[in-house]
């Protein structure tokens, strides 16, 4: 069963402590971000007009949340008349009782599924298992911390935080592979042969719906590995499971989308497989559930919209210095990185009061999204919303309040300025202590400077030595 | 009242009010020659490119192919190129492909841009997973259906309703492990894309 997570809400500083203090991991995670950030890059320097293509796919997904209710219906009329059967989810624990409801009904204990951020969120994996219907991931990474039971730590790369040498451990342990073994062909291989044999025994596959058609009633989704489409074509019955948001007008919008998806997340042209669902198998069904569990509330945040506009392709956090040097589970949460720090904290402003805090507001993420959600610009407005409602920690109040002090009485920031500098040269220790401590801490202090750039300044305009500024 | 119209009433409360559908206006990228692109990009996709004058040349091509010099089981979707060593249309079940090592199969449109070629449900015969569960991949694709980008590429498909179709961008592959690329994940771990023309 997929694990919950290691890390409750709410810790992000210390879980980002812990994980920073094993530091070959750090450094490895750091890299691999940035080898996938860098891939983007090259993804997107590959097509001249980028940065139309992310206007075109950001008037697009937000043209869909205008008529979101519109679109749904007519995606659940063709989708009816292809064949397709549609259910409605209010939130996680009717989606995971509608799917039950559909696997149980047709006497379904074996079901493999593809990647879906949805049914981690609403918990389905462990749903199932406590009523005997064995639930197996099929992306590898996915397959890997399921067997680790742990969550997917990266919602692109499942398995991001796990070096070659333990998933070998785990391999050794759970597949029969040679012990020691920490090739990635040679486990890669290990793992189509026991999850082909997985694929052949299921009686169901479940996947997640990266698009949905409103015009034709399909649903795409887009793998890699293939796994979505061994999972859809060898059982019988398909259950397609999609956020209210995932909906696009028309096969047309596709041509867009498609294009920034895949370069946004790895900087291949392409995913390999893209399968447009048009209607279940000759002699089988396919279900599609459409949730909301929350959505609908975030759509009536007109600053925080735009979270919805995500197509989860993993760019902020592989651009993210701080998801890259805290790692996944350090956010407590289903989505890490900034994305879903937004997306939490919106669920739940109480238990997730951290996560707009963990983001350095470079703008990195907003830079690289492909649908140019502006995500720093929503973590700084959720922290005026955090401190509106009570829920910055009074010593950061506090800080704050202090600093707004000091810097509107110019008297008061220069008689300020003359203290630091004179601390720094004299008693630098003492910059350690109290209410800085935790700030200092990892950061070297400069050698103290005798003038202020406001000395530096009068001087020059007094007409001394002073230099060019 | 239902789940559904709970939701959808939700929605039509906390959406903005309806802006008018956008249009992609933009100027795509075009190659001079987009066929060799194609071909250019099929490599960088981790697939192996051949191309071909005719159907009896493609034949050959196919025949040619190491993978299939080896293989038993074969199955081809495209008549006059290979051969099929089952009869398709025979098998009942599609776990009874397991063992299938080579698929012919033709597609159309091919995208320069992405190496990507659709293939549509029908071209398939009974069982849609012979082009995920063989071993080994043999796309056959003509000239004049190549297209540039993928704007272009949906302005040519129609969907088959019922049905299902599927852009598939050479061979199967995953980087979950350290992100060390690996060719054959679930699906075919070679992709030969065979052009005529």
């Amino acid at each position: 069963m997929s694990g919950s997570l290691p890390v409750p809400p709410g810790q992000h500083p210390r879980a980002a402590a812990r994980f920073l203090a094993q530091e070959t991991r750090v450094r490895r995670h750091d890299a691999a971000g940035w080898h996938l950030r860098s891939n983007r890059d090259r993804g997107a320097a590959s097509v001249p007009e980028w940065e139309a293509l992310r206007e075109a796919a950001s008037a697009i997904k937000g043209h869909v949340l205008s008529r979101l209710a519109d679109y749904l219906e007519e995606f659940e009329r063709n989708a009816a008349q292809n064949g397709i059967q549609v259910h409605w989810a209010r939130d996680g624990a009717e989606h995971n009782a509608i799917v039950h409801g559909l696997l149980a009904g047709r006497g379904v204990t074996r079901v493999v599924k593809s990647k879906s951020m949805l049914t981690e969120e609403c918990g389905l994996n462990p749903f199932l298992e406590a009523r005997g219907i064995e639930v197996t991931d099929t992306d590898l990474g996915e397959r890997i911390v399921q067997l680790l039971g742990e969550p997917p730590s990266h919602i692109v790369v499942p398995a991001i935080h796990r070096t070659k040498e333990e998933i070998g451990e785990l391999f050794y342990r759970r597949l029969g592979t040679p012990a020691g073994l920490a090739d990635p062909t040679a486990l890669t291989e290990a793992a189509r042969h026991h999850l082909r044999q997985k694929f052949l025994d299921a009686q169901a596959g479940i996947t997640g719906v990266n698009f949905a058609i409103a015009e034709t009633g399909g649903v795409v989704v887009v793998t890699n590995e293939g796994n979505a489409d061994m999972g859809t074509s060898l059982p019988p019955i398909h259950v397609a499971c999609m956020g209210v948001e995932k909906v696009v007008p028309r096969a047309r919008d596709l041509g867009v989308l498609l294009r920034v998806l895949a370069r946004s997340a790895t900087g291949q042209p392409s995913s390999v497989y893209a399968s447009h669902f048009h209607g279940p198998l000759p002699g089988g069904e396919m279900h599609v559930v459409i949730v909301d569990n929350g959505r609908s509330a975030i759509l009536a945040r007109d600053a925080f919209r735009p979270s919805l506009w995500c197509i989860r392709c993993g760019a902020c956090l592989n651009t993210c210095p701080v998801y890259r040097r805290s790692g996944g589970y350090s956010y407590g949460a289903t989505i890490p990185g900034p994305i879903g720090s937004v997306l939490s904290a919106l669920r739940n402003p109480r238990a997730h009061a951290d996560l707009p805090f963990a983001s350095s507001l470079c703008g990195s993420c907003s830079d690289v999204c492909p649908v140019r959600i502006d995500l720093h610009q929503e973590l700084l407005a959720f922290r005026r919303e955090l401190a509106g409602q009570g829920l910055v920690p009074l010593r950061k109040r506090l800080a704050m309040k202090a600093a707004s002090l000091v810097m509107r009485r110019p008297a008061l920031y220069a008689l300020a300025g003359r203290v630091v500098r004179f601390l720094l040269r004299a008693a630098p220790w003492a910059l350690r202590l109290g209410p800085g401590a935790a700030w200092a801490r990892q950061r070297a202090l400069p050698p103290g400077p005798r003038e202020s750039f406001r000395d530096l300044w009068q001087r020059r305009a007094a007409g001394g030595e002073g230099g060019t500024p | 009242m239902s789940s559904r119209d709970d939701i959808l009433r939700a929605l039509r409360r906390a959406g903005p009010p309806p802006t008018p559908v956008p249009e992609w206006t933009g100027r795509a990228m075009r190659f001079d020659d987009p066929v060799s692109r194609f071909l250019e990009t099929v490599t960088a996709v981790a697939g192996t490119p051949l191309r071909v004058p005719d159907l009896a040349a493609a034949d050959a091509a196919v025949r040619g192919l190491e993978t299939w010099r080896r293989a038993r089981l074969t199955a081809t979707l495209v008549p006059g190129v290979g051969r099929s060593s089952l009869d398709l249309d025979a098998v009942a079940r599609p776990q009874d492909l397991r063992d299938l090592e080579v698929a012919v199969v033709g597609g159309a449109p091919a995208v320069a841009e992405n190496g990507a070629v659709w293939i549509p449900g029908s071209r398939l015969g009974r069982h849609r997973a012979v082009f995920v569960i063989a071993e080994h991949l043999v796309l056959v694709v003509r000239a004049e259906d190549v297209v540039h980008t993928m704007h272009e590429a949906y302005q040519r498909i129609q969907f088959e309703r019922p049905g299902w179709g599927s852009f598939v961008s050479g061979p199967s592959k995953t980087a979950d492990i350290e992100q060390a690329l690996v060719i054959g994940a679930h699906g075919a771990r070679s992709c030969a894309v065979v052009l005529i023309g």
